[in-house]
Order: C-alpha cells, then structure tokens, then sequence
C-alpha cells in the first residue's frame, strides 16, 4: 500500500443505534485516493447501516466523518451527494415510470433559469449529459426516452451506476449492484466498476460475492455484528480467511463451503 | 479489457404500430365509440343526431367544466401516487365564502351587512384562497403524520362540509352582485376549465414540479434518496389542487349566483372517475392531462347521451361505475405487464 496516498474519507467512532440495538459500533474506516475497496460481512453485520450513514441517507448516533480532508456531517443524501459521494443503492432507487435522463438527474435536475418548482426542464441538456454518462460506463441503451420500468434489470442498473458516475463525483458506493443481476449483466457491471478503477474513482463495494470481490478491490473491510473485525489486502487473503472473519469461526472449517 | 461497447439484454424489439400512436389514443376510441353508439341509436330510438348538435355538445362541455377542474386537481394528486376525497367539500366551503363576499347590498340579511358591493376580484381571490388553505390543511396532515391521504382527505371531506354549514348557520347565501355571474356565462367556465388544463398540462410535463411528482408517484423512496424534499412537494400538490378546487367554487357559484352547504356534493367521485377512466394510473407515476380532459368528455357525453334518448338518469351510474372498474382493471394489467 502506497500510503501517500490522500485520504479520502475517514470515519472515527461511527455508531448507530436504532432504538435499544446497536447496528454499528464505532466503525473505524479509511478509504484513500483511487482505492476500490469492498465491504463484506453476513446479513444484518451493519454493511447497509455504514452506508447509509455515509450518504446521508440517515445521521449517525455518535462518531466523527472526515471527508476530503473536512469533518462533515450530511443532514440528507444531497449534502453528501453535494459533496460528491454518489451512492447507487440495493433497491436500484429508480422511477420505473420516468425515461433514464429523468431518473439520472432525479433532484437536480437541468433547468433553464431557476423558478423553485415552477422552473422549466431543460431536457436537451440532461439528454445529452445522460448520453454522455452512459458512454463512461459502455453500455448501450437503445431509447433513452424509454420509460426505465421497460428495461432488462442490467440497463437498469447501469442507468443507476452511470448516475453516480455521470456527476464525477469523488467517490461512488455500490451496494450489492449485481445481487438481482444474471451472469451477462453481472460481468458488464463489473466492467464498469473496472473502468472507474482506471479512472482513478474511489469506490466502495459491497457484496456478498466473495469471487468477485477479489477481483474487483484493493482492499477489504470485514463487519461482523455492527463492528470492522479485519481489515485486509485482496491479494494477501484467502476466502478462508475472510470467512472465518464474516462468522467469527476458525479457519478449518470452511474448505468445502460453497460460498467462495 | 473492456468490450468498447456492447448491448445488455435484449435489443429493443421493432415499435408496434399500436406503440407508435399518441399515448392517449385508446381512450379517446372510447370516446368516439361512446358517441358513435349514441349517434347510431340516435337515428333509430329518437331520429335525431346526437353528434351534430352543436348546442348540446356546448351544454354538454359546459356542464363539465367544473368536474374537469376539480379533475385537474385532483388528477395530479393521483400521479403522486395520493388520493383526495375532499374536493367537493372543498369546493362546498370555498364557494360559500366567496359568496358571502359577493352579496348585494339589496339582499337585508348578507352575511357581511357592511361588506357588500365589494369589487368582484375579492370574493374570487377569497375563494381561492380558502380552497389552497384547505388543501395545504391536507397536504401537512399526509406529509407530517404520514397518515394514507384517503383518511386524512376523508377527514376534510366531512370537515369541510361541516365548516360550510357552521359558516352561514345552515342557511343558503343568495343575491350575489351582478358582476359575480360573468365566471358563469357564456363560454367562461369552458375557458377557464382550458386555461386550467394548459397551465398543468405545462406545469406537468416541463417543470420541476411536474418531474417531481411524477418520481414521487413512481417511487417515493427513491425521490427521497435522490434528495426531493418529498414532504414539501406533497403540501405543495395537495396546496395547488385546493387552489383549482377554489377556481372550481368560483364557476360553480357564479353559474348558481347561489351558495349553499351541499354545493358540490359528491362531485370529488365525478372528477375521480374522470382521472381513472382517463388512464391516470391509481397506483401513482403515470398519467396526463389530456387523458383526464377525454376522460371528462366521456362522463359528459355518458349523461348528455342518456338524457337524449329520453334514458332514466340513474342507469347513467350503472354504466359510470362499470367503466370506472374497467378502467382499475385495465391499469393493473398494464402495470403486471411493466413489473414482469
């Protein structure tokens, strides 16, 4: 590891309490400039929960958050996404009714002069941006103006992913981007994420494909009960190794496991 | 490494010629097949024309006006995947008060013995303005309670009514100034029912606020996580439709020159059933003005079609609730069509 290298987002403590349970407690992360690193650990280890307290989707209980080299705080997914997180979401975060420049510029959308609600749409621009975000990730849709429920699960997704990539933002997390995916589309979004690690776009994955974390990232972060309980290089490790530290059972006994 | 481009999953399928037609094209062969049947049964049962009456099809578009702007309003409530039952109640409510500012001095017993005569623009805006507080009334409740709006606009439905009786102790408020009835002759409400309809149609399909309330209707979460203040834009919607329902009260009292607290009753189903018959989807995301616009000619020419073969008025509603379930049905299909 270079560690030269900026840090690009620090957590310090992160906690999350949801009424009595504690879903993270005190989650120690760094994450540096053009690294990919991926987040695994079983169901309900607290990997959606982190996520969602670095996107601002909710606020942490207690901890601190440096990000770009400033202590933040997000009240809302835009202040994050303002600061240039960008976060494509297990449950795609789409409007099937809407067509792909519509969901790609959903909340911030291109207006021709600033009227609030009332402002009206500058749909040339968005299409033409969209067109232009979706050549970064390489896929090919046929009618933009298609209405995005119409479209196979990996154009949908990829509409998700160029979103995030659309708005060079300093950092994109993906969580489980290819668990509704088939094979196909699987590895045409793992291009992608290929492609944004030769752009030097920090990326954060979450996934429960153990294969294809190896394959994507630099390093990896396991979370076992709300807690980080190994944090390790993709080239240094095993499957048995990290998954002895997703369960918390000793190597040894995962040889015959069909998870790796 | 990477492929420099390549299609993911199927490459889209040659366009039908069915997909190639405008969006709102069934429901206006509904129309046309709706008055055809009446032309045709027109010859033999009455031996009259039915299309080729110039004055009954104004009559006819004229008695919808108020149903379509009260349509209007709350057809993009449902886009946002909300409903609204207090529309006529609202419109009960904004009519009497603006009424009640509207009374000639010659009438003894006005509400406001010292405010009568005032210029016409008073009453208007009033009733406007009562209609849009209403509606903001509504859109706070759903946004900050969470509540389904059916209950919190069930709420208003009874309230409202409630409050128009309060307001004139029950008693009807008539003898509004002559100035008053302009909003209700000629071919006024017709106009004010189209400038309604091009304002949203605009609003809708070009601005934020169209885009906004179509994302929420199609997926609220996802409106949240891409950063839509969705509670906000919800007081807004439910606010601009309690507006439209004020404009509604104003055409309605100006064509009675009377108000009274059963005004309007019932007529929040009317404009419900144009939305849905007009292809507005209830399940939020999907629909537009023009379809509601046909789905109100439909109703319209339904009762103006019935009255002309001399038909008791009460199978109109046999023939109304069947479309309207038609109409649920067929956007369900085409929703499980989407989801597969």
């Amino acid at each position: 590891m270079n560690d030269a290298r900026k840090i690009v987002l620090r957590t310090q403590g992160l906690c999350k309490n949801y009424g009595g349970v504690q879903a993270l407690k005190g989650a120690d992360f760094e994450l540096r400039e053009g690294e990919h690193i991926a987040i695994v650990g079983d169901n309900g280890a607290g990997k959606s929960t982190f996520v969602r307290q670095i996107t601002g989707v909710e606020q942490p209980s207690s901890g601190q958050m440096f990000f770009d080299g400033k202590e933040v705080s997000f009240k809302s997914p835009l202040d994050a996404r303002e600061a240039g997180i960008e976060a494509v979401f297990q449950n795609l975060a789409l409007a099937n009714d809407l067509d792909v420049p519509a969901n790609i510029f959903l909340g911030r959308e291109e207006v021709y002069f600033n009227l609030g609600p009332f402002s009206f749409l500058n749909e040339k621009k968005m299409l033409a941006k969209a067109k232009e975000g979706l050549e970064k990730t390489a896929v090919k849709i046929p009618n933009l103006r298609n209405a995005i429920g119409k479209m196979s699960g990996g154009q949908r997704q990829c509409v998700a992913i160029s979103r995030s990539a659309a708005f060079a933002s300093k950092l994109i997390i993906m969580d489980e981007p290819t668990a509704a995916l088939g094979v196909q589309e699987t590895t045409q979004v793992e291009n992608i994420i290929r492609r944004l690690k030769k752009q030097g776009v920090p990326l954060i994955l979450i996934s429960h494909n153990l294969r294809q974390v190896f394959n994507l990232v630099d390093r990896i972060f396991v979370f076992r009960r709300g807690e980080i309980v190994g944090v390790v290089d993709a080239d240094k490790t095993d499957g048995n190794e990290i998954v002895s530290l997703i369960t918390g059972v000793k190597t040894g006994v995962h040889e015959n496991a069909s998870y790796i | 490494m990477i492929n420099s481009s390549s299609t993911l999953g199927s490459a889209e399928t040659q366009k039908s010629l069915l997909q190639r037609l405008p969006k709102d094209t069934g429901i206006l062969l509904v129309l046309v097949g709706i008055a055809a049947i009446f032309e045709v049964l027109g010859w033999f049962v009455v031996e009259q024309t039915f299309i080729f009456n110039g004055q009954r099809l104004f009559i006819m578009i004229l008695q919808m006006a108020i149903i379509g702007i009260l349509a209007i309003g709350v057809g993009q409530i449902i886009i946002m995947a909300g409903i609204d039952l207090s529309g006529g109640s609202i419109l009960g409510f904004a009519g009497i008060v603006a009424a009640s500012l509207a009374q000639s001095s010659e009438y003894a017993r006005a509400v406001y013995p010292g405010l009568t005569d005032l210029p016409i623009i008073f009453p208007v805006l009033a009733g406007i303005a009562v209609g849009a507080l209403l509606g903001f009334v509504n859109g706070s409740v759903i946004a900050i309670t969470a509540i389904p709006p059916f209950i919190a606009t069930l709420g208003m439905l009874v309230a409202a009514r409630g409050l128009a009786r309060w307001y004139t102790s029950g008693k009807q408020v008539s003898f509004l100034t002559e100035d008053f009835a302009i909003f209700g002759s000629g071919a006024w409400p017709v106009i004010t029912f189209l400038i309604v309809a091009g304002v949203f149609h605009v609003l809708l399909k070009y601005t934020v606020y169209g885009r906004r309330t179509y994302a929420i209707g199609s997926n609220e979460d996802a409106a949240r996580v891409a950063g839509i203040a969705v509670k906000r834009h919800k007081i807004l919607v439910y606010t601009m439709a309690g507006a439209l329902y004020g404009i509604a009260s104003i055409v309605q009292t100006s064509r009675a020159m009377t108000a009274q607290s059963g005004t309007g009753l019932m007529l929040e189903l009317d404009a419900i059933s144009a939305v849905v018959i007009g292809g507005t989807s209830l399940f939020g995301g999907r629909g537009r003005i023009m379809g509601t616009i046909i789905g109100v000619l439909i109703l319209g020419t339904l009762t103006s079609g019935f009255t002309f073969l001399g038909i008791d008025v009460y199978y109109i509603n046999i023939v109304k609730g069947v479309l309207i379930v038609a109409a649920v049905v067929a956007d369900t299909y085409r929703q499980k069509r989407v989801a597969a």
